[in-house]
């Protein structure tokens, strides 16, 4: 119905190709200021975050260890959009009121941390423990192993399952439409609440999330090889 | 130089060392010999406290672990860098360069300015034979650059004790060799070194005192003259004996 009435009708053709372009760069303008920044402030808070769990999980010391996985376990067993709820519209409750900007921040980056742990900490047990006593024979502590030998090397094994998370989260963040950040996806919702054009306008958010994942795959591709200078090639 | 008094190691109800005593002078070198499973390796470990004995004492150059109480981690770390310690499997670090390995401890550890930590490993890789491999990647090695590596890497922390854990024993046969011409000039030079090895020959041109271990207790001592030509406990002879006949295979 939708091809067979751009095909017989030139005026909702031209419409329709008047409204792709009018809107192209709000859509644009809501990635820039607010889907991108969104996604690399998170990331890099959850990937803190994650190392510092990832840490506490391998630690040997319990109380860390049990803090850790409460944690871990609860962001990963809630769905986001209830964190993002809670964050938002239930924390004023109790006299806390967030910003949609700072809520949605805070709570993408937990959820990377969270999830990032479990690949952080998978990484590091992958280093084999021979790495650990080199770097303890030549008399290096504890922060000095882990920051000098075992991170560099577990962060070549991280890049692909971490960025499976980076990619995620660049499509989880439409999700803070739904507490009012004018990202991407709420600047779409917006038009076409105004035009009603919803399959137009959500095809064009898509293919923006499409093509700035696409982006990244290529930047993973790039860093793969980079850390791959010290593996033999197979 | 080093002092081990009455070392005992056990892994839960498994006691692997059973009383160790031995005095290694300045400049000895000290091979220890015996069946796999004697202890040897976990002996050699337990001087670098990589396993943490469960009794006893070692004292490194007046430096003492007295293991009969929990040592903080910043004893055993100042313990540690009494000696150094070469692997079986090299242990290099992948993500480093031959140069780059040689520098990190002195670099990170001993915080010597990188230009003079340059240096020094440059001439330690040219001592061990590697001039020409410095800025390979260790997977760009052989198992016996990469073993000389981890010698250098070693000798780069300047220990008062070298420890080897059978260095050749991961090797290719014609690998061997190169390995052990840079451990016989190290013990030239006077080097104190503890040796865990299977390399019968190498014991006997070059280590000072050969220890015979089994079941976690040293059986017999003496220079080689006397533990190989003249064994006086039978299990020696037994361990002697089965390696001569794997010889003539």
């Amino acid at each position: 119905m939708y091809l067979n009435s751009i095909f017989t009708n030139p005026e909702r053709l031209e419409r329709l190709l008047d409204i792709a372009q009018s809107s192209f760069l709000p859509l644009l303008e809501g990635a820039i200021q607010y889907t991108i920044p969104l996604t690399l402030i998170s990331f890099t808070i959850g990937l803190v975050l994650a190392t510092l769990t990832a840490l506490a999980r391998i630690s040997t010391i319990k109380i860390l260890q049990i803090v850790a996985r409460i944690y871990v376990s609860i962001i990963r067993g809630t769905p986001l959009l209830v964190q993002l709820s809670i964050l938002f519209y239930g924390l004023p409750t109790v006299g806390i009121t967030l910003e949609p900007f700072t809520a949605a921040i805070l709570g993408f980056s937990l959820n990377v941390g969270a999830y990032a742990s479990e690949v952080i900490r998978a990484a590091i047990l992958s280093i084999p423990k021979g790495q650990w006593e080199a770097a303890n024979t030549i008399g290096m502590t504890y922060s000095q192993s882990l920051k000098r030998i075992i991170l560099p090397q577990a962060s070549r094994v991280s890049i692909p399952p971490l960025s499976n998370t980076f990619i995620s989260l660049v499509k989880d963040t439409s999700l803070a439409s739904f507490i009012l950040v004018t990202e991407m996806f709420r600047r779409a919702q917006e038009i076409a609440a105004f035009n009603y054009e919803f399959l137009l306008l959500y095809a064009q958010a898509g293919l923006l999330y499409w093509i700035i994942c696409f982006l990244l795959s290529l930047v993973q591709g790039r860093l793969e090889n980079r850390f791959d200078r010290y593996v033999a090639k197979t | 130089m080093i002092a081990i008094n009455n070392l005992h190691k056990s892994f839960g109800d498994l006691e692997v060392l059973k009383g160790i005593d031995l005095n290694v002078e300045k400049g000895q070198a000290v091979v220890v010999i015996g069946p796999s499973g004697s202890g040897k390796t976990t002996f050699l470990r337990c001087l670098n406290i990589l396993e943490t004995p469960t009794a006893g004492t070692v004292a490194i150059d007046g430096h003492v672990a007295d293991f009969s109480k929990p040592l903080s981690k910043k004893k055993i770390t100042e313990f540690r860098k009494q000696s150094a310690m070469v692997f079986q499997h090299y242990n290099l670090f992948p993500h480093m360069t031959a140069l780059e390995n040689v520098m990190e401890g002195p670099v990170t550890v001993q915080k010597i300015d990188k230009q003079k930590a340059r240096a020094k490993a440059e001439d330690l890789l040219v001592k061990v034979g590697l001039k020409e491999k410095m800025n390979e990647y260790p997977f760009q090695l052989s198992g016996g650059q990469q073993q000389r590596v981890g010698i250098a890497r070693a000798l780069a922390l300047e220990p008062k004790v070298m420890l080897f854990d059978e260095p050749t024993s991961a090797l290719d046969p014609e690998l061997v060799g190169e390995v052990l011409q840079v451990m016989k000039e190290l013990a030239l030079e006077g080097m104190t070194m503890v040796v865990v090895t299977h390399e019968m020959r190498f014991a006997k041109g070059v280590a000072d005192e050969v220890l015979f271990m089994d079941a976690g207790r040293i059986i017999e001592r003496g220079t080689p003259q006397e533990i190989f030509d003249n064994p006086k406990e039978e299990r020696t002879k037994q361990f002697l004996n089965l390696i001569q006949k794997a010889d003539t295979i």
